[in-house]
């Protein structure tokens, strides 16, 4: 990445006693899917809505191509939103919402046509150019919002948890769709999200986040691969978290020498990483056998160590199971796929 | 993940906030400055007057003293005030009787026959406030229909005296304000999750436990509001006990109105006002106690 | 709750039906008393003489009342249009820009204030400024009780509106004064509509404050017939009662009507 589109710098933000945001360093390229995630009240929000302009950050300072945006009030600046609830004039026909934008900049009643038609063809709402909020489905909906958002073309686009009102079904077609948006106009995206599958398929990098801070910013096979910090690593995917003391080619936990690389208190390892084994590093016994899609889930109960969280140990592999419940299992993994973390 | 120096605050904030201020003034300066010359300036005015004196013509002269208030309390108008309070509570009282069974009917029929009710109950408040009152006096007068109504069935022989007394004046109130009461009732019990019955019953409860227990104590906010709307205008009433009670059954509604508008004590008679706002300040911390504490959770 | 399966009204009322009648019947028989009177041929108010049509036209002919009625109107129009505009603004400006009790319960005090205590404060007021008593005082005292409606109904409306509206008119290039005026005012405009009508329909029938407040010249309607009804009554007033429930009533229908359409419209 050469120059950052958006350049966060130190921003911190303060409610009363409450720190929504802590010392937030983060840069956005310019035609990058970026995501923001994290656990409800993680501040992820507070951010996306500090660059719209509608929360002011108490500290630091927030460069759009190198002019400060914070200076600029909400209505100036070059940053448009796409809103939860779609926020879409229930007074105003769909070509009146999408229009606004252009309207409030003066643009001549042709010129504001065009450049309706132009995106409503881009979303593939062309037609209902006359209908009402009211009068359109939840998808429509969505793209009326989008629309509405891009006409202006800003230099950043942002979404605050765009998919959560969709159907599932719905849900990937759109996940989809947004991708081939944000190519198609090449405008940086930024959205907000708690859903992480969400977050990893469609980002180009995803910033995690917990209580106001970053928790790490990563392209998504990183973030998984090789997490941060224990947080990440529960929060992103399933994951087997074991704790102790980090030792030469692993964790030292239980009496045993699980096997890992890094350094940390933690060993992260996903359970497809884990196998059954005649002689293993873990042995325990079948709690749980499942069988879906191809893909067998075994959840055992671990003995000699057991997992940070008190969960059992999750294996996963493809094909049958092959274990019955209540069997005696042994498990084992590669040091290079086990992480340790902090 | 730590940096060195945290940068300085933003300065356009404060443009921002120029902005929001602006608007805030515009948007709250004419109607706080209507409002308080309007409403607070006069409320506080006779509030004031009730420690100065009347002028020899009417008018008010500025000697700061107290009289007004021993003077409220002499027996004439002690009698009065305590006999305000009293009309006030009995018609508060019937309005409660007559009105929660009305409310708990409404609220048990199906949707289409409650709405038309509540439009019944609500329409005879259209017609003018004097009308309706004037109407009572057709009524309760001796050759009126009521008495025509007696003497025909037989109960009595003879006319009775039913207009200027004491009854008259509190039938005159709870007519005009009787559906002030059933609708917040109404509100409230139609509010209640019927769950929260079915549930009582499942329990063991007979139907009348389950009234005690389960429905008249969460819909006693909107019984507390309903006696509120019904005893405050009460209170302050003088139509209805002037053209109902004759000169015989005062309310301290009268007595302000003739200090006002008649002997021209502006200053005893904003005593009188204060004694009864201070008597409804009273009830209405009540009020805020008691709905606290049946507060339903998660009332919709 | 319209969800669940229905007995019979009756049956699911029981002895309950007792105080539903007996409270209809308190309701409207003065209101039927009012109403066959008003065709009385008689001059009494109590003594049915026969049928009779006479007291309506002769409540046309009636200056007095007339004038009457012209003053409430113009009392009403005045009052309204103060409320609505300053109860507006109000609604907007305490519920987005602040949260202080203080000036909610200031604004909302003259709803909850005894009529007759503002009527003796508004008199005070306008005695001790030196203003003549007449319908500009009456309008003004109205107004400042028909904000504090206005406030309660806009305001209803506006916490129920989803914010990010105006967010997204903002985010869009509009100012906060394009976006009051392209976004939330349409969004309240019912809500507007019905607390003039609501400040409308007080004013009209409102009597103590007016009676405080007005001159000697120019009665309201309601002071008219406060005059009236002291010193003895013809059937003329059972005509006027009569009229006015009329056209309530009508009101009622028209407004259950249009609301009726509105909502098999939408959706």
């Amino acid at each position: 990445m050469t120059e950052p589109l958006v350049s966060i710098k130190g921003v911190g933000a303060s409610y009363g006693s409450v720190r929504a945001l802590d010392d937030v360093y983060l840069d956005i390229g310019d035609q990058e899917f970026f995501a923001l995630l994290g656990p409800s009240g993680c501040g992820k929000t507070t951010l996306l809505r500090s660059l719209a302009g509608f929360e002011t950050p108490t500290e630091g300072s927030v460069l759009l191509a190198g002019e400060d945006l914070l200076a600029i009030p909400a209505h100036q600046r070059p940053v448009n939103m796409m809103f939860q609830s779609y926020a879409l004039f229930p007074h105003q026909t769909v070509a009146g919402n999408v229009g606004y934008g252009p309207a409030r900049a003066g643009e001549s009643k042709q010129e504001i046509a065009r450049k309706v038609a132009e995106v409503l063809a881009i979303v593939g709402l062309t037609g209902l150019e006359r209908r009402r909020p009211s009068q359109l489905s939840g998808g429509q909906r969505q793209r009326v919002a989008l629309a509405r958002a891009i006409v202006n073309r800003p230099r950043l686009l942002l979404l605050d948890e765009p998919l959560s009102a969709l159907d599932r079904n719905v849900r990937s077609q759109m996940q989809l769709e947004l991708k081939r948006l944000q190519h198609e106009v090449g405008i940086a995206f930024v959205m907000v999200t708690h859903d992480q599958e969400e977050a990893l398929s469609m980002s180009d990098r995803v910033a995690v986040m917990d209580g106001g801070r970053i928790q790490q910013v990563a392209a998504p096979e990183e973030l998984y691969a090789r997490p941060a910090n224990r947080f990440v690593a529960e929060f992103i995917g399933q994951s087997n978290v074991f704790e102790g003391v980090a030792a030469a080619g692993g964790l030292s936990a239980g009496g045993r020498l699980l096997p890992g690389s890094g350094s940390g208190r933690y060993l992260v390892v996903r359970p497809e990483q884990v196998r059954l084994t005649p002689a293993g590093v873990v042995s325990g016994t079948v709690l749980e056998t499942q069988f879906a899609g191809g893909m067998s889930t075994i959840v055992v109960a671990p003995e000699e160590v057991a997992t940070a969280s008190g969960q059992p140990v999750l294996v996963r592999q493809p094909g049958p199971t092959g274990v019955e419940r209540g069997a005696a299992v042994s498990l084992t993994w590669d040091a290079e796929t086990a992480v340790l973390v902090p | 993940m730590s940096h060195p120096v945290a940068p300085a605050p933003a300065p356009a904030a404060r443009t921002r906030d120029r902005h929001r201020l602006l608007e805030k003034v515009v948007l709250l300066g004419p109607g706080l400055l209507f409002t308080a010359v309007f409403v607070a300036v006069p409320v506080l005015l006779v509030l004031s007057y009730t420690v100065f004196d009347r002028g020899r013509f009417g008018g008010v002269v500025y000697e700061f003293g107290l009289d007004n208030f021993t003077r409220a309390f002499e027996p004439t108008y002690r009698k009065v005030l305590v006999s305000s309070i009293w009309i006030a509570g009995l018609t508060t009282l019937i309005a409660l009787v007559l009105g929660y069974p009305v409310a708990y009917a409404i609220a048990k029929l199906p949707d289409r026959w409650r709405n038309v009710c509540l439009v019944l109950v609500v329409v005879p408040f259209w017609t003018n406030f004097l009308i309706r009152t004037y109407a009572w006096i057709m009524l309760l007068n001796t050759q009126g229909i009521v008495n025509d109504a007696l003497v025909g069935v037989g109960v009595v022989d003879e006319p009775l005296t039913l207009l200027y007394t004491r009854g008259a004046v509190v039938t005159g109130l709870v007519y005009a304000y009787l559906p002030l009461m059933i609708l917040p009732i109404y509100a409230s019990v139609a509010r209640l999750d019927v769950e929260l019955r079915e549930a009582s019953a499942n329990l063991g409860a007979t139907r009348f436990a389950t009234f005690v227990r389960v429905t008249l104590p969460l819909s006693l906010p909107g019984v507390v509001t309903g006696c509120i709307f019904v005893f405050v205008p009460s209170l302050g009433n003088f139509v209805v006990p002037e053209l109902l009670g004759g000169g015989k059954s005062v309310m301290v509604g009268n007595l302000i109105r003739d200090q006002f508008l008649k002997a021209r004590d502006w200053p005893f008679g904003a005593t009188l006002a204060l004694c009864m706002v201070v008597f409804l300040i009273a009830l209405f911390a009540i009020q805020s106690l008691v709905s606290r504490r049946y507060a339903v959770e998660g009332d919709r | 709750m319209s969800g669940r399966a229905q007995a019979s009204g009756s049956r699911r009322l029981g002895w309950l039906w007792l105080p539903l009648l007996l409270c209809f019947s308190f309701l409207y028989v003065p209101i039927v008393a009012l109403v066959v009177m008003s065709f009385n041929s008689g001059k009494s108010a109590l003594n049915f003489s026969g049928l009779s049509l006479r007291w309506y036209p002769e409540l046309f002919r009636d200056g007095d009342l007339g004038e009457a009625l012209l003053n409430s109107l113009l009392v009403a129009v005045g009052c309204t249009l103060v409320s609505t505009v300053l109860g507006t603004m109000l609604a907007v400006g305490l519920v987005r820009h602040t949260r202080s009790t203080a000036l909610d319960s200031l604004v909302m005090a003259p709803a909850i204030l005894p009529d007759l205590m503002m009527a003796i404060g508004l008199l005070s007021f306008f005695a001790a400024v030196g203003v003549s008593l007449g319908l500009a005082t009456v309008a003004l005292a109205h107004a400042a009780f028909g904000t504090a409606f206005v406030v309660a109904v806009v305001r209803a409306r506006l916490v129920q509106l989803d914010r990010s509206l105006e967010e997204a008119s903002q985010d869009l290039g509009a100012g906060w004064f394009t976006t009051f005026t392209r976004i939330t005012l349409p969004s309240i405009a019912p809500a507007v509509a019905a607390g003039s009508l609501l400040a409308f329909t007080l004013s009209i029938d409102e009597f103590v404050i007016a009676f405080f407040t007005n001159g000697p010249t120019s009665p309201t309607l309601p002071i008219e017939i406060y005059s009236r009804v002291r010193f003895g009554v013809t059937p003329e007033i059972n005509a006027l009662a009569t009229i006015l429930l009329a056209v309530s009533a009508i009101a009622v229908v028209v407004v259950a009507v249009a609301v009726g359409r509105t909502e098999d419209g939408d959706d």
